[in-house]
């Protein structure tokens, strides 16, 4: 029978632990137990033989450990092939009349993909595809990914398992004790990016026995409408006369795990300490026969830590990641200011933004690559769900690709072209499309035109497998201005959509008011409107104090608000602050000046104090009579030991502040000295050290551009030679690095050897720096400073 | 057999933040930037180690821990003639991380303490899991000696793999070892101490034995 109609009608028992059976027949510590495929393998078959006596459906390769950063691609090759045989022949020797699979079991790799770790998420994906490959050639019957603890490695591995193969696939995760991921994700976050993509069944195993992973397994219920699989441990171990005791007898396992397959877990088995004793126990327990499936209507999209559902209570989208009529963004983006992005994004967030938007479509730009990047940043510190916006379908896909979480994807339409792109993209790696109810014919004039398209979308999405309730219907603002009626019909779609057709709803409602002036006043109402109409969810400005506050009303009078809490707090930031979202002096001192500011490292009284300086001096004196003379004087003080570090960057930071005013007022913000390179070198992940730098190379009026950490050295001659800039600045943390440092020194040598090169970073000495040829070592980051501007002087 | 053992957080050590973040003496001025950064810092913070216990081998001129070979004087001067030695990795968890690195665009300032909150944070973990074990092997009249760990000493940096191979770190806490034999999560501690007869020496402060008097990090802490 084929494992997928097997599924659909059975509750599906798994094997038990594999890794403390093999330490009772021998297996040291730190040895591989991949390797016992081929040399011990009747042990292996001995064990995978009882798990099918005693119930198993399925039963598990010996596999967990076997890719290609364990073991080189022939043995490799040799492990799996004998894995499959292996478990293959315990299928053969068993004599039990149920129904037998034999999974190719796929464990973590061990290593932490980028940003936090340093494998590539391509690097992650071939890794794990290398394993389907074989094993799919060795005939397995499905494959079981399991005790992954990071979403994007899950991510990396079902990408892998779906591209290499059509075979069914069961997926999961190993909780910690706060309910969540290692890296912090939620079970309402996995569910919804696991689902998504398509894996056949989703779960929870390892960590813990059955009776603490209950809470987690019932999150699982609650969201999922793809079978759940549990597979706990036997508790906890202890050690008892020398021998390893695990804490939940088969008796206990058995009777809670059972209950959980009672309350609609569908796949279940045991993973560390669980033995074929247990697996025997836990089928004599399950009562259930005939599962029964249950289609979840949750509309629901996920960050790497957290879902967010769509319902009455709406969700705020910030729209500020979007050069559109952005002078400083569009800067910020041909300059690969990602500093600046996320900044953008931090302040969206704390202004109550529940999404963010992020469209980088600028005519000029390699939108592809520019997306990418902003959205793996963005994703590397916040930890907000993002709504990837871009017409380009190239873009989109490898946006959604490196997504770690389930996106809202921005825009499908009823154009069949439209569709024939999109759909095809969230099939394969899930999300949450915002449709809008315009066609080939354009935008129709009237709801039930509007409506139409709605039907037709929903239609065609169905035909390639995706639910409504992973579209959200965007029945598009038109200004009032030009039209009358436009928000009327707007309003009338929206409802009829929303009420009758049992969908969720989004706008950008900022559009009804294009041609009028004071916006903000008819954007406020027409939200409200909306809102009263059905909408689920708002594209919309959070620094907006009239939308926020309609907002937080709204909530209010809808119930949707406990005891007015969310409403008060609001409320207590529009008394105390006019500007929204955006921290302002707490106390001003009458007596500070734009130096003074500086020095005592005042971030937002140094940003005023520069736009009231700029008011009445040229930028270019406020920075030469104000800014450098403060900055060289807590740069002097720090070096004779009267300010520490911490002050000398909140120095330099306050400064950076000022100089966010200067950039509004002229081009190229007062850049005026040489190019500086800088960089961490490849295979070093930490990069404090080199952004310090960074920031005080900027404020003293630098051209820096940071290629980032784990930079190779090739990407780092390129760009010196690009810009035929005449200083590198380079950064090593560890020992193990240096010789990274060394590589990139040579190559830029060869290919650069105009450029001047200066090292820094906690292993560097003078005389280490030396040795692998630097042109200067800089204990600090003054030193650097101090150093550039030297070779400046040279060079003018 | 590998045991993992949750804490709670354990006491904060406020001069410590400081030394790491390089404020000498008794400036009191980035007290409520600190006191920002711990509050900020709490609940991205969990406090996971996993250990093991391996029995000591003198053979063939070498050390040998478990099956581990280590023939390193910094461990066999730490572990003074032990039997039987405590092999352990700690962490504060990948969210952390994530938080340094926010700063570190956005704020160097707060990175900056935010890096020295986790270098605090992770020492006084391995604080709190040596008293834990020191107790509970008191009760059979044994202690624990000094920690040592890989960079320390003559103890290559190397010995992270075997570490690794023994301790099952990425299962059991989530801690990752990468091909230049950095750790992610970044605040992570990977150590051995010795099990032996007696009590715990009058403690001398950590960095009494090391020769750099001059040093940066140099601390007074028992």
């Amino acid at each position: 029978m084929d494992f997928r109609e097997f599924l659909h009608d059975h509750i599906v028992i798994l094997d038990g632990g594999m890794g403390t059976l093999l330490q009772e027949r021998g297996l040291q510590p730190g040895e591989a137990p991949e390797r016992w495929n081929l040399s011990h393998p009747d042990d292996i078959i001995a064990i995978q033989k009882a798990y099918f006596d005693n119930g198993s459906n399925v039963v598990n390769t010996n596999t967990f450990g076997a890719n290609l950063l364990h073991f080189d691609e022939d043995e490799l090759t040799q492990i799996i092939k004998a894995a499959v045989a292996n478990a293959k022949a315990a299928r053969e020797q068993s004599n039990a009349d149920h129904e037998k699979f034999v999974a190719l079991d796929i464990g973590p790799t061990g290593r932490l993909l980028k940003p936090m770790g340093d494998l590539d998420f391509e690097e992650a994906v071939a890794v794990f595809a290398k394993t389907v490959q074989i094993g799919v050639s060795c005939g397995v019957d499905l494959i079981m990914i399991e005790t992954m603890n990071d979403s994007y490695e899950t991510k990396a591995a079902l990408l892998a398992a779906k591209e290499n193969s059509n075979l069914p696939v069961l997926v999961s995760n190993a909780y910690s004790e706060n309910g969540k991921l290692m890296t912090g994700a939620s079970p309402a976050a996995m569910v919804a990016m696991l689902e998504g993509m398509g894996a056949d069944a989703i779960g929870v195993n390892c960590s813990f026995g059955p009776d603490k992973l209950a809470p987690i397994v019932r999150e699982y219920l609650r969201y999922a409408s793809v079978p759940v699989l549990l597979k706990p441990n036997a508790g906890l171990p202890h050690s008892e006369c020398g021998c390893t005791v695990y804490d939940i007898t088969p008796e206990d396992f058995s009777s809670i795990t059972a209950g959980l397959v009672g309350e609609g877990v569908r796949v279940a088995g045991g993973c560390c300490g669980t033995t074929p004793d247990y697996i025997k126990a836990l089928c004599e327990h399950i009562s259930v026969t005939v599962p029964v499936a249950e289609q979840k209507q949750d509309t629901m999209i996920s960050s790497y830590t957290h879902a967010v559902s769509f319902s009455d209570d709406p969700v705020l989208i910030g729209e500020r990641i979007n050069p559109t009529g952005k002078k400083r963004l569009k800067e910020a983006l041909r300059n690969h200011e990602l500093d600046y992005i996320l900044g953008e994004g931090l302040k969206q967030q704390s202004a109550g933004a529940q999404v963010l938007d992020v469209n980088v479509g600028l005519p000029e730009i390699d939108e592809p690559a520019v997306l990418t990047k902003v959205v793996y940043e963005l994703q590397a510190i916040i930890d907000l769900p993002l709504q990837i916006d871009t017409s380009d379908p190239i873009a989109m896909e490898k946006a959604l690709r490196i997504y770690n979480g389930k996106p809202l994807i921005n825009s499908v339409n009823g154009k069949q072209e439209s569709m024939d792109a999109i759909f095809p993209l969230m099939k394969k790696y899930g999300g949450v499309a915002v449709a809008l109810t315009l066609d080939e014919n354009g935008i129709p004039e009237t709801a039930e035109g509007r409506v139409a398209i709605a039907k037709k979308i929903i239609d065609t999405a169905a035909t390639y497998g995706i639910d409504k309730k992973d579209l959200i219907f965007d029945t598009l603002a038109m200004a009032v201005s030009a039209d009358k009626n436009a928000a009327k019909v707007t309003l009338e779609s929206l409802r009829v959509i929303r009420r009758e057709l049992g969908v969720h709803t989004s706008l950008g409602v900022s559009n009804i008011s294009f041609g009028l002036p004071q916006r903000d006043i008819v954007n406020a109402s027409f939200f409200a409107l909306a809102l009263v109409n059905g909408l689920s969810a708002a594209i919309m400005n959070p620094f907006s104090a009239e939308m926020m506050k309609t907002f937080y009303a709204y909530r209010v009078l809808k119930g949707l608000d406990d005891n007015c809490s969310d409403y008060i707090e609001f409320a207590d930031s529009v008394q105390n602050n006019i500007t929204i979202g955006q921290k302002t002096a707490k106390s001003a001192d009458d007596e500070l000046t734009l130096s003074s500011a500086i020095i005592k490292g005042l971030k937002d009284q140094a940003a005023k104090l520069c736009t009231e300086a700029l008011q009445t001096t040229e930028p270019l004196t406020v920075v030469s009579e104000h800014i450098i003379p403060a900055l060289d004087k807590v740069g002097q003080d720090y070096e004779k030991g009267r300010v520490y570090l911490p002050g000398l960057l909140m120095s330099a930071e306050a400064a950076k502040y000022a100089f966010e005013e200067i950039k509004k007022r002229m081009t190229g913000g007062g850049k005026n000295k040489c190019t500086v390179v800088i960089a961490t070198v490849k295979g070093d992940i930490h990069d404090i050290g080199k952004n310090i730098v960074k920031l005080l190379l900027e404020n003293y009026g630098f051209d820096v551009v940071d290629l980032g950490k784990d930079v190779a050295p090739e990407l780092i001659v390129e760009e010196t030679v690009r810009l035929h800039a005449p200083l590198v600045g380079l950064s090593a943390l560890m020992t193990t690095t240096v010789p990274a440092m060394e590589e990139t020194i040579k190559q830029l040598r060869e290919s650069a050897p105009w450029a001047k090169v200066v090292v820094g970073g906690a292993v560097m000495t003078e005389e280490y720096a030396n040795s692998i040829g630097a042109d200067q070592y800089a204990k600090d980051a003054m030193d650097t400073v101090r150093y550039a501007d030297k070779i400046n002087q040279e060079m003018s | 057999m590998i045991r993992t053992e949750i804490f709670e957080a354990p006491a904060w050590y406020r001069r410590e933040i400081m030394r790491y973040a390089r404020i000498r003496g008794a400036d009191d001025s980035f007290d409520s930037l600190i006191s920002e950064c711990i509050a900020e810092a709490e609940a991205s913070l969990s406090y996971r180690v996993c250990y093991s216990v391996l029995s000591v081998e003198y053979k063939d001129d070498s050390l040998y821990l478990g099956g581990i070979r280590a023939p390193y004087d910094t461990i066999k001067k730490a572990i003074r003639s032990a039997n039987e030695v405590v092999l352990f990795a700690a962490t504060v968890g990948a969210p952390f991380d994530r938080l340094i690195q926010k700063y570190s665009l956005l704020a160097p300032s707060k990175a900056l303490i935010m890096q020295a909150i986790g270098a605090e944070r992770v020492e006084s973990l391995c604080d709190a899991f040596c008293e834990k074990m020191d107790t509970d092997l008191s009760k059979d009249g044994k202690c624990l000696t000094p920690r040592v760990s890989p960079g320390y000493g003559d103890i290559p940096l190397a010995m992270q793999k075997d570490v690794f191979a023994v301790l099952d770190c990425p299962r059991k806490i989530g801690l990752t070892l990468d091909s230049s034999l950095m750790m992610s999560p970044t605040k992570s501690v990977t150590a051995v101490a010795g099990i032996v007869d007696g009590c715990r020496e009058a403690e001398q402060h950590k960095c009494a034995s090391c020769e750099k008097t001059g040093c940066a990090y140099r601390t007074e802490r028992k």
